[in-house]
């Protein structure tokens, strides 16, 4: 096969899946189950087989592989060519997306099964994972932006899947306007890109290579408004209110898009335009420090939540804070070797969540899910797994990330950053074990249905690559040479922490762990105090964040929107359209009454007629003579 | 001699006029036609003797056989109407105009 005929069959796969599931869906109603499930899992699996295929070529030749599917728009100097590239970071992604997806495939047609619109749901699962391949396979913004606006658009769908409840719908609709204000700024730096640079060609390479011509403030805004692009769909400070609600969806479409893929976009995108953050120092120190305080945020927020798909949405929000600040600081592979082990544990942590959710009849309170380890022991082994993982105990994957990330923000010299990295990460412990203790440790028992083996395998799949996913990108001190970030080969900023330096940071933050889990131990297992706290405390409410925007967003745009409607498209246009209409409608009525069918009346107009004329000739001649 | 002529032959058309704008009877109106068709009839035939040339005097003769074939066709015409109608009422045939 050729290269480009690869990447074609991985992008269409999900797409032509998706398609058919869709056609399938509205044209035959009663198709059996196992035909939409066969359909599903022939699209993602083609992509992820195919997608392990070409970053073990990525990885091993560096092979970079093209396709140019057709030009899309050709003016002038304007060219925008629907082409595919999957260099070493296009490779990386898919390399962890297209797995999971497939895993998640398999977890959902079980977690799934027998839901009315087993169809709709694949469906728009398919169509997600070929916008995801779209933005991060697309060899210019362009086209990456259309990938990002669809993995929007299907996200939309799933959260609002079960419609018939209205609240889904808000939440649904919170998603996309959140987005749309972080959409507005990508496509804004877009323009500005355009007009800069766009003559030397809008792709990838052409723009990198060119933004050394463009001014410094030009490019502190260009790269300010990307990032604004990044905040909304990566869930930051201050667009981050869409991420809890989107819980409302299924559970699979929370541990697929909004906590292993869709959500890790921004990431992804910053870390394409790297070589343009590295040229941004204020801009770079802005996203850490928003990532540090979204982190921060998050952590605190996840420490007063009940529902259990709450806590895990803040935890994602917190986790993608962390790489924000690996971001921020220019530590660029270290960022995503995180978002590479965080895809892992966080999709283990949800789907785990979501067979507990199954088989306790879709109760998400952790109060009232209390002491259930003897009915799913398999179950609590791997989320246990999961959550040590999260925790950055060595040597389960995350420490490898985290540590990473830890000893960057220690090394670039930002003490804030760090200390309020080290506060998050301890609060990440703190909140995950406290999830743990009150849900498996408790002196009450639970039973509840067994879940099936579709939504278990996947799940042990998984918890071996949050085992040994860290060794992907061992750091020297272990022995290993960073093999990930020697592929990515990314512009990262150097750090040179010594070895001594190094070991006492991880003896120090795994000590600190340690005495956490202790303290999480004494305070939630075997006891009742999860149930002394208070639904109604500023953290429980998440600071009041969001009636905060209602009050200071919402609310005058709605009374704007009122004012506008009542007076301005009321009064002022639509009154002015109806007058004019009702004085020409009145005009005519005046002519219309000369016209009444009455010979003796026309013989009379005429005879004006004939008289006016009359008395014209006379006055003309008159005036000649 | 002219001038008086021109004279009654306004004084006619006028007549004719008014009776074809005042009045309602359908045969009155064709009446006043009539009578606008032999003012002007009159002033063609005076000014042909003041011009000494009788081309318009033939011509006035062959307006005056029409008129009478015409006369013909009203009278069917007046017959038909009424059947319609039952009445000669010229403000009852009023079809041509746009009903409101």
């Amino acid at each position: 096969m050729s290269d480009s005929l690869i990447l074609n069959i991985l992008l269409l796969s999900p797409l032509l899946s998706a398609t058919l599931i869709f056609l399938l869906n509205i044209s035959i109603s009663g198709v059996k189950q196992y035909i939409y499930t066969s359909l599903a899992l022939a699209g993602s699996g083609i992509s992820a087989l195919l997608a392990l295929y070409l970053s073990y070529f990525s990885y091993f030749e560096n092979q970079v592989f093209t396709s140019h599917l057709f030009t899309w728009l050709s003016i002038e100097d304007f060219i925008v060519e629907v082409a595919l590239k999957a260099d070493a970071l296009s490779s990386f992604m898919i390399l962890f997306i297209a797995p999971v997806s497939f895993l998640i495939h398999v977890y959902a047609s079980g977690y799934m099964n027998k839901d009315k619109s087993y169809g709709r749901f694949f469906a728009y699962f398919n169509l997600f994972i070929f916008f995801m391949f779209l933005l991060v396979l697309a060899d210019n913004p362009i086209i990456m932006f259309i990938g990002w606006e669809g993995v929007g658009l299907t996200s939309y769908a799933l959260i609002g899947f079960y419609f018939e409840d209205i609240k889904n719908t808000y939440a649904g609709n919170k998603a996309f306007i959140a987005n749309r204000v972080g959409d507005f700024g990508f496509l804004s730096a877009l323009m500005l890109l355009f007009l800069e640079i766009g003559s030397g060609g809008m792709s990838f390479d052409a723009i990198l290579s060119n933004i050394g011509q463009i001014e410094a403030p030009m490019l502190s805004l260009i790269a300010f408004l990307l990032f604004v692009g990044a905040m909304g769909k990566s869930a930051q400070i201050p667009l981050f209110v869409w991420l809890p609600d989107a819980m409302a969806g299924p559970t699979p479409v929370s541990a697929l898009i909004h906590a292993a893929t869709m959500v890790t976009a921004g990431v992804y995108m910053v870390a394409r335009f790297a070589p343009l953050y590295n040229l941004t120092f204020d801009v770079s120190l802005f996203i850490a420090y928003i990532g540090a305080f979204s982190a921060l945020f998050a952590a605190i927020v996840a420490t007063r939540q009940f529902d259990i798909k709450k806590i895990l949405a803040y935890s994602t929000m917190s986790q993608l804070g962390f790489m924000f600040m690996a971001l921020g600081v220019g530590a660029y592979s270290t960022a995503l070797f995180h978002m590479f082990t965080h895809a892992f544990f966080k999709a283990l942590l949800f789907m785990g969540a979501g067979a507990i959710i199954v088989a306790f009849h879709h109760k998400q309170d952790i109060r009232e899910l209390r002491g259930i380890k003897e009915s799913m022991p398999a179950l609590f082994v791997m989320i246990l797994i999961a959550t040590l993982t999260i925790s950055a105990i060595p040597p389960l994957s995350a420490f490898f990330s985290k540590d990473a990330i830890m000893s960057a923000l220690y090394a670039s010299g930002h003490a804030p950053l760090f200390l309020m990295a080290f506060t998050a990460s301890l609060l990440t412990v703190f909140y995950m074990f406290r999830l743990v203790f009150v849900v498996f440790y408790s002196n009450t028992k639970q039973v509840g249905e067994a879940n099936s083996k579709s939504m278990l395998y996947p799940m042990t799949v998984l918890t071996i690559f949050s085992i040994f996913a860290g060794l992907l990108n061992m750091p020297e001190i272990f022995g290993g040479n960073l093999n990930m970030s020697n592929w990515l080969d990314i512009a990262d900023k150097k750090f040179i922490v010594t070895h001594f330096d190094e070991l006492m940071l991880m003896s120090i933050n795994t000590l600190a762990i340690i005495g956490v889990i202790f303290y999480t131990y004494k305070r939630y297992a075997y006891t009742n105090t999860i149930d002394k706290e208070s639904e109604h405390t500023l953290v429980a409410n998440k600071f009041y964040i969001d009636e905060i925007y209602s009050a200071v967003v919402v609310k005058p745009l709605y009374a704007l929107s009122i004012l506008f409607d009542k007076h301005i498209s009321n009064n002022l246009i639509d009154n002015t359209i109806h007058n004019l209409a009702l004085y020409y409608e009145k005009l005519g009525l005046l002519f219309s009454g000369f016209e009444n069918g009455n010979v003796r009346n026309y013989a009379l107009y005429m005879l004006v007629g004939a008289v006016s004329g009359f008395i014209y000739l006379y006055v003309l001649l008159r005036a000649a003579l | 001699m002219l001038q008086e002529y021109m004279i009654l032959s306004i004084i006619l058309f006028c007549i004719g006029v008014v009776g074809l704008i005042s009045r309602r009877n359908i045969i009155v109106i064709y009446m006043s036609i009539e009578l606008l068709l032999n003012a002007v009839n009159l002033s063609l035939v005076a000014i042909s003797a003041d011009m000494a040339d009788a081309s318009a005097q033939v011509m006035s003769i062959i307006i005056i056989a029409i008129a009478a074939s015409e006369a013909a066709l009203f009278m069917s015409l007046f017959v038909v109407l009424f059947k319609k109608k039952s009445s000669l009422d010229a403000n009852i045939f009023d079809m041509l105009g746009s009903k409101r």
